[in-house]
């Protein structure tokens, strides 16, 4: 064995979803690492999630030594993630070390004294059933039941020397006072520093935002920066990773129809697979209507997912009868799903998670989003961001047309922010604006965009019916549609051209 | 009176362990007791007699009867600590030590 291979640091992977992919692997084998975070950042459940993955995914054998809550207040309070701590300990799977406040705590101090029954029950505990990974939470509640803080600092250390020892993987959860400050309270960090995970719980325009960084990892590489995570009722910590989904997936040349004839031509052929359309414009402009003809348009061998931000339910099958598509013969036929939510019920953070859930279950190869703007009411543009990216790499992963819709604030022209943000993330842009013509009120379609293909310049005009959405001719002698402020030209431009040359 | 009933959670036979041991020992008979029972239990050997009893730091002196139970850790140096800890009165410890 040579001198390289002893000292590669190998990962355990924990199994927290997404965690993994953040962490490149997993934490480290065979080490300590330090879980720090403020008053109700999740730690506690990271640090049996931790452990319960092992005893889920691998039948790893684990030892969860508390400091808080009573083992009874875990078992009960981890149920409702779905973990059955009660029948892992049957199984000798799972063992606690109960270090747990009691009333017989009140102890008389008369002179030294040293961690040495703890230590012991530790290693006792991790004997006993052969465990490979530990979790204690917490270190802060050591410090406040010992008050003498260097027996307790160098029994830390004494505590992490015998973890490593035994070769067992380890998490320790430590208190902070703020969000961005110093690692730790107590300055654990100084004994306990090879490798640091932050958990964040940061009030942000009125909402909060969970979020997980790996600040270090000694001898080996994991991903920077903060990384949103949501707490689910059946599974615990998922996380969101940002930067592993990005630009990996393919790219397909199959077109699929939008469910207007003429718009496929618009676009040059139709969708793409597996790509991310906008349909932008201002309320009332039939961006719903799209959305719904979009879903008309699967072929029997496909599938369609609705998520609706704006509208009910019974709305919606409502609208789409109005158009002459009958919502509810696809549901009972299990070719469409429509899944209604209130955008603010959740932070955006659990709605990913949510949705990544629902396509991974149904499996669509259409995906309609009404509205993205809705969602962004609410949200921090960094949270509305992630949200975006998070969601446009998925569906691009797995290989699914998604269509979203975005509302413009003005009535004319203009764009919304929402395109600021999520333009560059999507592969085509159909843009819907009202032409003020005369007095009347028209609407134009145009395509702004389509990656990958040439698509028509045009802007046509179109109405709307009871069978749908009807795209016409495209306007001619006006200039300014776009902008909001068209013209109308009483001579075709082609004639004044004419005109000017035959002057020279 | 209920016979005093002590135990002692040490870990291993260190300074730490034997010092508390004589300390107890001492002070003890320095009040007039003399008849008392001591478990002694080593941590080391026995951690599940650890766990049943939630014991974190070692040395602990754990009284047992007379109730109420009663908790003191460290190596018993401070001999008023220990009494109070033992639910002995100090004033009987004092008078002793004045008288010797």
């Amino acid at each position: 064995m040579n001198e390289t291979s002893l000292n590669i640091v190998k990962k355990l992977a924990t199994g927290i979803a997404g965690f993994d992919a953040i962490s490149n692997g997993g934490i480290p084998k065979g080490r300590t690492t330090l879980l720090a975070g403020t008053a109700g950042s999740s730690k506690t459940v990271f640090a049996v999630q931790f452990l319960a993955c092992g005893v889920m995914q691998k039948n790893d054998k684990c030892v969860f030594v508390t400091f808080e809550e009573t083992p009874e207040d875990i078992r009960q309070n981890m149920l409702s993630f779905g973990w059955n701590i009660q029948q892992w300990e049957d199984q000798k799977l799972w063992s606690f070390v109960d270090a747990s406040p009691k009333p017989a705590d009140v102890s008389i101090v008369s002179g030294d004294y040293d961690l040495g029954a703890l230590i012991a029950r530790i290693e006792h505990a991790i004997k006993k059933i052969g465990a490979t990974r530990v979790s204690i939470d917490s270190l802060g509640a050591i410090f406040s039941k010992f008050l003498d803080q260097h027996i307790v600092r160098s029994e830390l250390l004494r505590i992490s020397v015998a973890l490593k020892k035994l070769g067992v993987t380890a998490l320790m959860t430590a208190e902070r006072n703020e969000e961005y400050g110093e690692i730790a309270r107590h300055g654990i960090e100084e004994f306990v520093a090879d490798n640091v995970i932050i958990l964040r719980n940061v009030l942000e325009a009125e909402s909060r935002r969970r979020t997980m960084e790996i600040l270090k990892f000694r001898g080996t590489d994991h991903q920077k920066g903060e990384h949103p995570f949501s707490i689910v009722s059946d599974g615990g910590i998922v996380g969101v990773p940002l930067s592993t989904v990005l630009l990996n997936h393919r790219s397909s040349t199959i077109r699929v129809t939008s469910g207007i004839e003429k718009l496929d031509s618009m676009c040059g052929g139709g969708f793409f697979q597996d790509s991310i359309v906008l349909i932008s414009g201002a309320t009332g402009t039939g961006k719903t209507l799209m959305a719904t003809s979009f879903i008309s348009g699967a072929t029997k061998e496909e599938r369609s997912l609705f998520f609706a931000f704006e509208e009910s339910r019974d709305q919606l099958f409502r609208n789409a009868e109005g158009w002459g598509v009958d919502f509810r013969t696809m549901e009972q036929q299990g070719l469409l799903k429509v899944v209604c939510a209130y955008p603010e019920t959740t932070g955006l953070e659990e709605h990913l998670v949510n949705m990544k859930k629902v396509i991974d279950e149904f499996r669509p190869t259409r995906i309609a989003v009404d509205s993205l703007s809705a969602l962004e009411r609410g949200a921090t543009p960094k949270s509305f961001r992630e949200f975006v990216i998070g969601l446009t790499s998925y569906i691009k992963q797995v290989e699914t047309v998604g269509v979203f819709t975005s509302v413009t604030p003005s009535l004319m022209g203009g764009t919304s922010i929402t395109e600021a943000h999520i333009s560059t993330v999507t592969d085509s842009i159909v843009l819907l604006r009202y032409v003020e013509l005369f007095g009347e009120i028209s609407r134009g379609i145009a395509v702004l965009k389509m990656r990958g293909s040439l698509h028509e310049k045009d802007i046509r005009e179109y109405s709307i019916d009871q069978t749908g959405m009807h795209v016409g001719k495209p306007f001619r002698n006006i200039t300014g549609i776009l902008t909001g402020n068209p013209q109308y030209h009483q001579t075709p431009e082609s004639t004044r051209f004419k005109e000017m040359f035959d002057d020279v | 009176m209920t016979r005093l009933s002590l135990k002692l959670f040490v870990s291993g036979r260190s300074m730490r362990s034997d010092a508390a041991i004589s300390n107890l020992e001492l002070t003890l008979s320095q009040i007039g007791i003399d008849d008392f029972d001591l478990l002694i239990i080593d941590v080391l050997a026995n951690p599940q007699a650890a766990e049943d009893e939630f014991i974190l730091a070692t040395p602990t002196l754990v009284k047992v009867t007379p109730e109420p139970e009663r908790r003191t850790i460290g190596d018993l140096s401070d001999k008023a600590l220990l009494l109070r800890g033992l639910d002995l009165s100090p004033a009987a410890y004092l008078r002793d030590l004045n008288e010797a």
